[in-house]
């Protein structure tokens, strides 16, 4: 793998998580992941292909009721068997999440500056301390007037704003690890690139590691050094952000980059055909077989395991031929 | 207000959401109307016969809930008491939900200055509590069964028309109902074929559960002696009349109707959640 | 802000208007000459039975008449009990701290229970919150009145508790009298608080800022304190006003039940012998209480969520 070179942030090793409901197949199956100090690493994947689960089990949050295995180690602490008291100062000092929607993550009858510093104040750092680090923070993320934006309420902030405040209320326990759940899926088009800006620049400069999830795949790869694929619970391929686009190993993956509108490339998208795979079916084989235009008949009888092949891990029997688009 | 309002509705929701208790409570209602209609032929005694040999009397074969201070027999009062105790709640429903239906209606329908009037006259009317109403009404003319009834009417008449009012003007702006004006249905036509099935359902939970509040209210009236007067059998007239037999150690005749009216409240109150809850799951 | 207060403070001032003007004029209306009445059938001259008329100003148009009410009303004199010879004020003043009295035990009992009930409901899912649910949906439907000989008969009849009748002297004996009548009095109101409480906070539980807060390390009893709670006050305040002014109508019956002098008993008993003028000033005084519960409720709002900026209702 690359970027091993760095000190580990993050490891997820088989992380496997079932829903309390009889769903057919667990909501994650298997999930190793890497994130290293300072690093960016994008994971994507459809909507329900588990991508925010896995983000969310590094704070220790699991849906409600679910039951996982596996481990989740955050600097070599397993997030899912720590204390209760431990897992705090966890989510105020060392990981901490951008989350999709502001407006819905910011509770809007408290002030801007309230959220910024909760997590500090929690954490027993005096009143005072606090306000200066969130003034700071609002100051970085670009929010003119810090001091005042402090006394001011969510819905006085446009999306974007509230998105940066966000961000600062992250980074404001000074965390080695940040969580991005699809964080400008939420806004507009304009102020998307603004905020990933602010995201990547404030990461850069405090060398925290990234985990960036997201459905984008262009996104991810403008981001992020490393990427994983997500589908139906499972990693189905990682790779860095230039050998995915270059060279696809599996068909999902091909299948995503082909779905892209692309400028100038005079071709229309096209869509991955079929639907995913509810949580209510479990199929034998490659949870992907049944949209998989290379589908064998081994795909369907044998699930393929993640294998290395040229450098790249990817999960899929046919991954060594060429995928002609 | 509205939203304390929807929360009286959602009363007992959850508790209620098996069908065994809409059944059980169906069943509990049907048993009071049967009381209370078919009450001479099943009252062991008359309600009235006194009889100050047997007063407070405790229960027996002949008096299975004993006997009141005047020696009448609280079984018999008490179905007696069913008839009252329903009837004034009918009357009231059924008044205040047709006003209600029909202002909450017009101001939906009508909008602008209508509205505005209208809804101001049930702000109004809501500021004045229905018990106050109902005593000042019974100030002025004199206790009995009409004045409490008149007044609750009134009384109910926002609740219901707030309701309506709402809903209507939501439907009203519903793409089917602009498409029907568009093809050029008339809007009586509009309103009886479409907003009223739609609202029905609605209105027929928010009657129950006013049925219930109804019931509790007037027997509260009773209760201060402004209802049913001596010697008619009413629960919350007996209540009254058993409170100084409480004091003797007979809680029977005051008990046995405060019982009754628990019951016969929860009761409208489940089957108005039901079909709440009923029309919630239809709109999902 | 200054609009909207000048707003609800006109809307109040039309309301109490028009009430007056409601009760003043259903009272104008009433059948049978009181003057005949306040002679309580004694044979009368004609010429006293006028004297009475021109002392209780009867002869004069009802818009004279209300006008001169209205204005002594302004200057605190509701006029003279025809029951007990007495001005109305004094009256009512008298009786007042006993029903206040009753109110605050019931409000306090009905803040404390209602709320710790219905967030152990919404904290506490399964059984507790089934109980909760049976317990307060009877709570709900059980009136005071009926509430109150159930108290009496098991706590002051059975158990020799709580006395069953009277005011009470002393802070001690004040309490322990309108231990019951509060109880009383609070059952419904505790009910329906309750079910508010829990509803409330079940709704603001699932919001994601919630999960957010969480997601941050911040403790489970801040978490339920500050965003839970804190952004449940809306509905829990609106149902507390109404809640302010029900208790007001309801002590007419709770003090008819146990037999207490307050102001609710003054109305009861001056209704059965048609004492006008002090069902007119107890009607206003509950009109009263009743809109400006509510006026304060709303001007609470814009301080409870920030987004309601003056638009209440």
């Amino acid at each position: 793998m690359t970027g091993t070179a760095r000190e580990t942030l993050l490891e997820i090793d088989d992380l496997t998580v079932r829903l309390a409901s009889g769903a057919a197949r667990p909501v994650l199956d298997g999930v190793a992941l890497r994130v290293a100090r300072g690093e960016s690493v994008g994971l994507v994947g459809e909507s329900g292909s588990g991508k925010s689960v896995t983000s969310r089990a590094a704070l220790g949050l699991l849906p409600a009721g679910a039951t996982a295995t596996g481990t989740v180690r955050v600097a070599g602490d397993d997030v899912l068997t720590m204390s209760a008291a431990r897992l705090r100062e966890l989510r105020r000092r060392e990981v901490a999440m951008v989350f999709q929607d502001p407006r819905a993550s910011i509770n809007p009858v408290r002030r801007i500056g309230d959220f910024v510093t909760e997590g500090l104040r929690a954490g027993g750092t005096p009143a005072r301390a606090a306000r200066a680090t969130a003034e700071e923070l609002l100051e970085a993320v670009g929010i003119t007037d810090p001091r005042r934006a402090l006394r001011r309420f969510p819905h006085e902030f446009s999306g974007g704003m509230l998105q940066r405040v966000m961000i600062a209320g992250a980074l404001a326990g000074g965390p080695r690890l940040l969580l991005a759940d699809e964080p400008t899926t939420a806004l507009d088009v304009t102020t998307q690139a603004e905020v990933i800006a602010i995201l990547t620049r404030l990461q850069a400069e405090r060398g925290t590691g990234l985990l960036f999830v997201t459905h984008d795949l262009d996104l991810a790869a403008a981001v992020c050094d490393r990427i994983y694929v997500m589908y139906a619970g499972r990693i189905v391929e990682e790779q860095t952000a230039e050998g995915l686009f270059a060279r696809p190993r599996h068909p999902y993956t091909a299948g995503l980059l082909a779905a892209t509108p692309r400028m100038g490339s005079g071709e229309p998208p096209r869509g991955v055909p079929g639907r995913p795979v509810s949580l209510a079916e479990n199929p034998e084989g490659c949870a992907f077989a049944a949209r998989c235009r290379l589908a064998a008949p081994e795909c369907a009888a044998e699930r393929p395991a993640l294998r290395l092949v040229d450098g790249v891990s990817v999960a899929c029997h046919r991954a060594e031929e060429p995928i002609h688009d | 207000m509205t939203a304390v309002h929807l929360e009286r509705r959602a009363l007992l929701r959850r508790l209620h959401g098996g069908d065994v208790m809409q059944t059980a409570a169906l069943i509990v209602l049907a048993l009071i109307v049967l009381v209370a209609v078919f009450a001479p032929w099943i009252a062991p005694h008359d309600p009235n016969g006194l009889d100050l040999s047997a007063a407070l009397g405790g229960a027996s074969g002949d008096h299975p809930l004993g006997t009141d201070e005047s020696g009448r027999d609280v079984l018999s009062r008490l179905i007696y008491g069913a008839r009252t105790g329903l009837l004034g709640p009918l009357v009231v429903v059924v008044v205040s939900t047709a006003l209600g239906a029909a202002v909450g209606v017009a101001a939906a329908w009508c909008g602008g200055w209508v509205d505005a009037l209208l809804s101001r006259a049930m702000d109004l009317v809501f500021a004045l509590p229905g018990l106050l109403l109902a005593i000042v009404l019974v100030a002025v003319f004199g206790p009995g069964l009409t004045a409490p009834t008149v007044a609750m009417s009134i009384a109910y008449v926002p609740y219901v028309g707030r309701l309506v009012r709402n809903v209507a003007v939501q439907e009203a702006t519903r793409p089917y109902v602009q498409s029907y004006r568009v093809q050029g249905w008339s809007g009586w036509t509009i309103c009886l074929r479409h907003l009223v099935p739609n609202i029905a359902p609605l209105v027929l939970a928010q009657s129950a559960m006013n049925f219930g509040y109804a019931l509790m209210d007037l027997a509260a009236l009773s209760f201060l002696g402004f209802g049913v007067q001596p010697p008619g059998a009413d629960w919350g007239a007996m209540i009254n009349n058993g409170a100084n037999a409480l004091l003797q150690g007979a809680a029977m005749p005051a008990l046995a109707p405060g019982a009754a009216i628990v019951v016969a409240v929860v009761a409208f109150g489940v089957v108005g959640e039901g079909v709440a809850d009923r029309v919630a799951k239809r709109e999902a | 802000m200054a609009l909207f207060l000048v707003k609800r403070l006109a809307g109040m001032v039309a309301t109490l208007v028009a009430t007056s003007l409601a009760v003043f004029g259903s009272l104008y209306l009433a059948p049978g000459d009181p003057a005949t009445f306040l002679m309580k059938g004694r044979p009368v001259t004609p010429e006293t039975l006028a004297a009475i008329r021109a002392q209780y100003h009867l002869d004069d148009s009802f818009a004279v008449q209300y006008a001169k009410w209205i204005g002594n009303v302004l200057t605190g004199d509701f006029g003279r009990s025809v029951q007990f010879r007495q001005d109305v004020g004094g009256l009512v003043a008298s009786r007042l701290p006993t029903t206040l009295w009753l109110v605050a035990y019931a409000a306090l009992l009905i803040l404390v229970v209602g709320l710790a009930v219905g967030a152990l409901a919404a904290l506490r899912r399964g059984a507790a919150d089934r109980i909760v649910l049976i317990g307060t949906g009877m709570a709900n439907a059980t009136p005071a009145f009926v509430a109150a000989i159930g108290l009496i008969s098991l706590f002051s009849v059975k158990l020799h508790w709580f006395p069953a009748f009277g005011n009470g002297s002393g802070f001690g004996g004040r309490i322990s009298h309108l231990t019951l009548p509060a109880i009383a009095l609070a059952l419904t109101f505790a009910g329906l608080l309750a079910r508010v409480t829990r509803s409330a906070m079940l709704e603001e539980l699932a919001r994601e800022h919630v999960e957010v807060a969480r997601s941050r390390g911040v403790p489970g009893a801040a978490v339920v304190r500050r965003h839970v709670l804190r952004n449940s006050l809306g509905p829990i305040s609106t149902v507390t006003g109404t809640i302010v002014a029900g208790l007001l109508v309801s002590t007419s019956i709770v003090e008819t039940a146990f037999g207490l002098s307050g102001v609710g008993q003054l109305l009861v008993s001056s209704v059965t012998v048609k004492d006008f003028p002090v069902v007119q000033a107890v009607s206003l005084l509950v009109v009263f209480a009743f809109v400006a519960a509510n006026l304060l409720v709303d001007l609470l709002q814009p301080l409870i969520d920030p987004r309601v900026k003056g638009a209440a209702r």
